[in-house]
């Protein structure tokens, strides 16, 4: 029995639970681990697997969202454009053509306002007052004042965004909304504005 | 009942038999595709040939030995720094190539799009990602470095891994060091400036260092602070514009480069000069 004891204490079992068994059930310890079995170890590897594969498919997720900035340092899509009054009749007016890609032209019955990418492969045109048309420098596209295509490869008029007033009697394009003319948009009230 | 099924499918693979005489099945169908033969050259392992012939085929898993002893993979010697080490890094590859997608490494912009990843971008919490990972890495280097010494595995043959080894530890500590500078804050400046003092006194090429003095021709002297290894490494006389643009592409480019290149070489060597943790 003592020869037994230096034993014991090796595989750390209360000697209270060891004292009713027999002396020969208390085979000489083995430095043995805990046997996995075949089961638990495929079970405790799926739930490994499952929790490996649910945590990678999160961060793919959320790193899927890191490329989609919450932020934009990018010009609004509606603006203010000044009063009526500060537009000429029979003028195109280039002021918000590098800020927000608009055209403001006034004619004897109002105000539109004019996208400034072409409808061939989107570059951006430029007005010639001398020869009252807008030219596209990438393929020869002309536009008349209107917007109507009618030279180069642009197969369609720009487009033309919505325009209103705000509250405060400015004038309000609001790019959200385009109206192109070959679909007979041009004719919506939004598209126009009456002075 | 679960047991015998189990036993079953890994050993025998009795039912493989049954199906062919049917019609195949979808599975079978697709497993036997063109497509699918070039993706598994050797097939569902069955054998334990055919098992080594799949890590011995596959790019990722060869660099893995075949077997591994059972004491190779004991925590308590090895620690796994080693490894844990490799995997930060491929933590921080990962967290700094996404940064990369915001960070602007200019004077203008570098400290505000640092503030931007935080605070507008998703996942604000990359940037701490990559500095915890890049800090975790330090230590871990260190703790490897500390294990292999303690376990005398820097002894032939592999004395010449533990020469790769301390070249990656200085390697990750430029690293940390150039990293250091890139949000451009009161902090990082200053702190690069202090760091990069050190260069000065370089023997012979930093213009304060010693023998400095001695190489003048005429009284000219020819390391002054235009040309000497500080200047070289900050573009410039004072950390400005220049070094920030250096100290970036040192840190996203050419570092983990050479890193990448070491650290294949110092996994190789491993396997070659008797594997991980083993008496050689």
């Amino acid at each position: 029995m003592t020869e037994n004891v230096p034993n014991r204490s090796e595989i750390e079992v209360p000697i209270e639970e060891t004292k009713g068994e027999t002396v020969v059930k208390t085979e000489p310890p083995k430095p043995v681990k805990k046997q996995v079995d075949r089961r638990s170890f495929f079970s405790w590897m799926g739930l490994a697997w499952l929790s490996f594969t649910a945590a990678t498919l999160g961060m793919a997720a959320a790193i899927g969202r890191f490329f989609f900035p919450n932020v934009l340092f990018e010009p609004p899509l509606t603006f203010k454009a000044g009063y009526p009054e500060d537009y000429i009749i029979g003028a195109v007016d280039e002021r918000f053509k590098e800020s927000f890609g608009v055209w403001l032209v006034r004619n004897s019955e109002g105000i539109f306002a004019l996208s400034t990418v072409c409808t061939h492969l989107g570059c951006t045109p430029n007005w010639l007052g001398a020869e009252a048309k807008f030219k596209c420098p990438c393929h020869g596209s002309g536009f008349y004042k209107t917007g109507i295509n009618f030279e180069g490869p642009a197969p369609r008029p720009l487009e033309r965004y919505m325009i209103s007033y705000a509250e405060d009697g400015q004038i309000l394009v609001d790019k959200n909304r385009k109206f192109q003319y070959e679909k007979g948009q041009w004719k919506d009230p939004d598209s126009f504005l009456k002075v | 009942m679960a047991d015998e099924n189990l036993e079953k499918g890994s050993t025998t693979e009795a039912p493989e038999a049954a199906p062919k005489k049917k019609k195949k099945s979808v599975w079978k169908q697709l497993a036997e595709s063109q497509v699918a033969k070039s993706y598994f050259r050797t097939g569902i392992p069955k054998t334990r040939r055919s098992r080594l012939l799949v890590v011995l085929n596959s790019l990722w898993l060869h660099l893995h030995p075949a077997r591994t002893r059972r004491h190779a993979v004991r925590l308590r010697y090895t620690w796994c720094m080693g490894g844990l080490s490799f995997f930060l890094f491929m933590v921080l590859t990962v967290t700094g190539i996404l940064l990369m997608f915001y960070y602007r490494p200019t004077v203008e912009y570098a400290y505000m799009d640092i503030v931007d990843l935080r605070e507008q971008v998703p996942l604000g919490i990359m940037r701490e990602l990559h500095r915890w990972a890049a800090h975790l890495m330090v230590i871990t280097v260190w703790l490897h470095m500390f294990r292999v010494f303690m376990t005398g595995s820097y002894k032939p043959p592999r004395e010449f891994n533990w020469g790769v080894g301390v070249i990656l530890l200085v390697l990750t500590l430029l690293l940390s060091f150039t990293g250091y500078l890139l949000p451009w804050d009161q902090l990082a400046i200053w702190a690069v400036t202090v760091g990069t003092n050190m260069a000065r006194a370089t023997p012979f090429l930093g213009h304060e260092g010693p023998g400095a003095s001695l190489l003048q021709i005429g009284g000219i002297s020819l390391v002054h602070a235009g040309n000497d290894v500080r200047f070289a490494l900050l573009g410039g006389r004072f950390v400005g514009e220049a070094t920030l643009l250096r100290f970036y592409v040192l840190h996203c480019v050419a570092l983990p480069f050479v890193v990448i290149i070491l650290m294949a070489l110092h996994f190789f060597r491993i396997r070659k000069d008797g594997n991980i943790s083993g008496p050689v």
